[in-house]
């Protein structure tokens, strides 16, 4: 077959993984709860770059979004409420080979999870974090959230919420070191992957706000975007979203720009009139943490040992008299 | 009582006395260079074959207000002929940079009634006519209340060699101790070269010049001399405080990764690490808080071999949800408390043993977890390797409490032989059996191997949430009570690899002083003594705290009467409305009367000190006297 030796054929055919073979337990999330675009489309991109299930993690706190990894075949850590980023850090630090995945709702991330959020931009690691925002807490049933809109009735503020809501994307851009920063809605599975496989391809911490409905809390918070695909602003550019024909049709609003414009990137996060999507920011010439901490060498014990040796030299007394070996010598 | 102050007189060499053992305090304000001095004097001292054991004293301020009687900074040193396990009794030699600082040390009962000061004297004539009549006050009330002032004019010589004084007294100081206690000058030399080695000739000529300025004007001017026998040096040891103990035992250990945020005590740990750990490919994460320093280590643990993360009292408390996920999904863990007062921010530069209790219970819901207190210096760096084998080996978190006394005193012991079984042999990573489950747990000891990212077959989504065998979440009722089971037979297992703990002294007698953590050189020191003289008491110090070895009931049940020693808080029934029915107890006696139902007393105090083995013995003898 074109060409090819029959057994390296039939070996592809093996070792290939379908989207099943990424499939974990059953999903429990409610019907129609926008999360199911999400793994869907995140389960689409392991098949696409067929990535290895067993170097591949994905980290989430505490909420429904926290759920995801259980519905993957990967390896998975499902903490706490708002320490999905920092676990993920701490199993990136030194495995440069796993592929890390986060899964936050806009309670973990924005609210409870804030500080972790902030300096995980500074340390720029390489991991994709999706922040599923519906803005509500779905879990505990029905509490504004930080991305609740002024004047929601919640179940914790029954008069309407008396703030306005915290916004997810200036906020990274604010901070030092962002290096990807995009937006995207989950009822666009085309638009959704596209975001999703550049974040995966991004060398550093890609951010996405995924905006997600909750039809169970927020049934009607999204009705007007999607009854009006225009009020939509698709980032198109070459380095950034390249629209199909299909997408087109539907996002007709659209703006060149260029993922390097953090100026303007910053505009169109601050935008009221329309909800931009697509890849905001994009910088990758970010140094990551976990390089910038990267041993020059893997060190063996011998180095342990040498280390040690040296330190108790340096700190030593020795018997005979008054002979005091300092530093970097190492006696056998 | 001594009538008038001491004051410098031509020495004759027939003044030398012998003693067994000597306390020397160098107190100053903040920056002068005491604590320098006194680490110095420590070191020259064990390497001249005397058993020392340093403290520091720590102000909570970087640079408090100049002369405040709470400002103190400095070091104690214990030098003796025999081995010296703590920081002793009261100082007999005090030099103080200022009339101030003495007040607040003599007010905390740290000097011996009568005991040498050596006063520098210029504040006698300072500009400010407040400051010397507050010096001419200090110096006439310590006269008059015995103690043999000796004003020395530290600064006026100091000058003499260098323009800022203040920069170089203590170099003088070294030197006069070094007349005292007949110390080789020579061995101060290399201390200086290498303090300063990084400084260059032109800082290291003026120190020597001032260390010889002072030895000299101390053998022109003082009439005595201490000679405290040397013992020797019988194999090669190593001296440094508890907190380097702790960054060289996570060497030793063979981790990779320690996640930290700045909290004193424990931080100097973490700097010292800081300092070495890149040769061996080694982390500190400085993370954004506690919370995020305790995830960051579960993470790294979870992706391989188990990290350390190291904090005090408030620190502990902000990771107590992280430490029941680590119980909670079985990801190894060691975290070093080093404690200080509390509770809240407390003292948190001074020592107390208050963390015991939430050490071991202070996680909601049932998170059964080791928890350890090494008591001693040595024991620190030996604590860290042992703390991470169990970790990995029991999949739990291991809790290590030392305390600001073992994190800043110093002490010499054997130099350890490196061994390569330290390091723990590398993670299993091989293919996992197909339905090998993540939480395979031995019906027996809980026990489960632990799959890692990278280990085909073994993939699973470890979660905090209740969780069955394969770590699927579970809600139905038995589940839960499975998990719980498991995770607490893997305490019981480990319990059962523990040796019970020697009783020092007689096996049985009238009276058993319990303790754990740093107390226990003061206590066995108190025991000495008070058997000298023929008192029938013994002592017992608890390692493993949670769970503890078989054996401490049958121990605890041939002595007459029980009492713990440590350093936290627990009511007196002197107080009017404390009785036996509202008593709080210190921590271990708790932990001692509600497993053993043995009638456990307890002697405890917060005032922020190390335990003297003299308030130990007074405490003792009022006991058994009251027999």
């Amino acid at each position: 077959m074109f060409g090819l030796k029959n057994e390296c054929v039939l070996g592809y055919e093996e070792e290939y993984r379908t989207i099943e073979d990424y499939q974990g337990r059953i999903v429990r999330w409610c019907p129609g709860c926008g999360d199911n675009g999400i793994l869907s489309a995140v389960q689409r991109l392991c098949r696409d770059e067929q990535l290895s299930p067993e170097k591949t993690v994905f980290v989430s706190g505490i909420g429904c979004a926290a759920r995801l990894p259980h519905y993957m075949s990967t390896y998975g850590f499902h903490g706490l409420h708002g320490r999905a980023l920092v676990t993920a850090q701490g199993v990136k630090i030194r495995r440069p080979d796993l592929k890390v995945f986060v899964n936050m709702g806009d309670g973990d991330c924005c609210s409870i999870g804030t500080a972790h959020w902030i300096h995980s931009v500074r340390l720029n690691m390489d991991m994709v974090a999706m922040l599923h925002d519906n803005n509500i807490y779905g879990l505990t049933k029905n509490q504004a959230s930080p991305t609740t809109p002024t004047g929601r009735k919640t179940a914790t503020t029954p008069r309407g919420t008396p703030l306005r809501p915290l916004n997810p994307l200036t906020t990274t851009l604010g901070v030092t070191n962002a290096s990807f920063v995009a937006q995207v809605v989950e009822w666009l599975p085309e638009l959704l992957y596209n975001v999703i496989r550049q974040a995966y391809h991004h060398k550093g911490f890609a951010f996405i706000r995924i905006l997600q409905r909750c039809p169970h809390f927020m049934p009607d918070l999204f009705t007007s975007l999607l009854d009006d695909p225009s009020r939509l602003l698709l980032l198109r550019h070459e380095n950034g979203i390249q629209v199909s024909d299909a997408m087109g049709r539907i996002l007709k609003t659209q703006e060149e720009h260029d993922p390097s414009d953090l100026h303007r990137a910053r505009e169109l996060a601050e935008s009221q009139e329309r909800v931009p999507v697509g890849i905001l920011y994009r910088n990758e010439s970010v140094a990551r943490y976990e390089d910038l901490r990267r041993p020059a060498r893997v060190p063996t014990w011998e180095d342990r040992q040498r280390l040690l040796e040296n330190t108790f030299d340096k700190f030593g007394i020795f018997p005979n008299g008054h002979e005091v070996t300092t530093g970097a010598t190492q006696k056998e | 009582m001594q009538a008038a102050s001491a004051q410098p007189r031509e020495a004759s060499p027939g003044d030398t006395a012998r003693v067994e053992e000597h306390i020397v305090e160098i107190i100053s304000d903040s920056g002068e260079g005491a604590q320098t001095a006194g680490q110095m004097f420590g070191t020259i001292s064990a390497k001249m074959g005397n058993s020392v054991w340093t403290v520091e004293i720590i102000p909570a301020e970087i640079e408090p207000p100049a002369r405040s009687t709470a400002g103190a900074s400095g070091n104690r040193i214990r030098l003796g002929s025999f081995p010296i396990t703590n920081a002793g009794d009261e100082a007999d030699i005090v030099v103080a940079f200022n009339d101030q600082v003495l007040i607040g040390r003599e007010k905390a009962g740290e000097f011996k009634p009568g005991c040498t000061i050596l006063l520098d004297n210029v504040w006698k004539d300072h500009a400010d006519p407040a400051v010397a009549s507050q010096y001419a006050e200090t110096v006439a009330d310590f006269i008059d209340r015995g103690y043999r002032v000796i004003e020395v004019p530290m600064e006026e010589e100091c000058r003499k060699h260098m323009e800022n004084p203040r920069r170089g007294k203590n170099m003088f100081v070294v030197g006069m101790l070094c007349y005292i206690y007949v110390r080789d000058v020579s061995l101060v030399h290399g201390e200086i070269k290498f303090k300063f080695r990084h400084k260059g000739e032109k800082v290291i000529a003026p120190n020597v010049k001032l260390l010889e300025a002072g030895y000299a004007w101390a053998g022109q001017n003082l009439g005595f001399r201490f000679e405290v026998p040397l013992i020797g040096v019988a194999e090669p040891e190593v001296v440094f405080n508890g907190n380097t103990a702790i960054a060289l035992g996570v060497v030793a250990a063979g981790m990779d990764v320690c996640a930290m945020y700045p909290i004193t005590p424990a931080t100097s740990a973490s700097h010292y690490l800081s300092e070495i750990f890149d040769e061996v490919g080694g982390v500190v994460h400085q993370a954004e808080d506690e919370i995020a320093a305790c995830a960051f280590a579960i993470g790294a643990s979870y992706a391989g071999k188990c990290a350390v993360t190291i904090t005090s009292g408030p620190g502990l408390a902000l990771k107590t949800e992280l430490q029941a996920l680590s119980v909670m999904g079985e990801v190894p863990l060691v975290l070093v408390d080093v404690q200080r007062g509390g509770p809240s921010t407390g003292l948190p530069t001074k020592v107390e043993q208050g963390d015991l209790l939430a050490a071991c219970f202070g996680t909601p819901g049932d998170a059964p977890k080791i928890v350890m207190a090494p008591a001693t210096i040595e024991d620190c760096f030996y604590s860290i390797i042992t703390a991470r084998k169990i970790a990995e080996t029991f999949r739990t978190l291991v809790l290590v409490l030392t305390d600001a006394n073992l994190a800043t005193g110093q002490q010499a012991f054997p130099r350890p032989h490196f061994n390569k079984e330290w390091l723990a042999p590398p993670i299993d990573q091989s293919p996992v059996p197909r339905d090998k489950d993540p939480y395979d747990w031995d019906p027996r000891t809980g026990l489960s191997q632990r799959f890692i990212p990278g280990q085909p077959g073994g993939m699973h989504t470890l979660t905090g949430l209740a969780h069955t065998r394969d770590s699927r979440v579970a809600y139905e009722p038995g589940a839960n009570q499975e998990g719980c089971r498991h995770r607490s037979l893997k305490l019981a297992a480990f319990q059962k690899t523990l040796k019970p703990p020697q009783v020092y002294g007689d096996a049985e007698g009238e009276l058993l002083v319990v303790g754990w953590g740093s107390t226990k050189g003061a206590i066995e020191e108190a025991v000495d003594r008070a058997r000298r003289d023929g008192l029938k008491v013994s002592s017992l110090h608890i390692k493993f705290l949670q769970p503890m070895a078989s054996g401490i009931r049958e121990i605890l049940q041939r002595f007459d009467r029980v009492t713990t020693v440590e350093i936290n808080y627990s009511d007196s029934l002197d107080d009017d409305l404390i009785d036996e029915d509202n008593r709080r107890y210190a921590n271990l006696a708790w932990l001692l009367r509600a497993r053993y139902l043995v009638d456990v007393d307890c002697w405890s105090n917060v005032h922020g000190q190390p335990m003297k083995p003299g308030a130990i013995g007074k405490m003792i003898r009022s006991k058994l006297a009251a027999d």
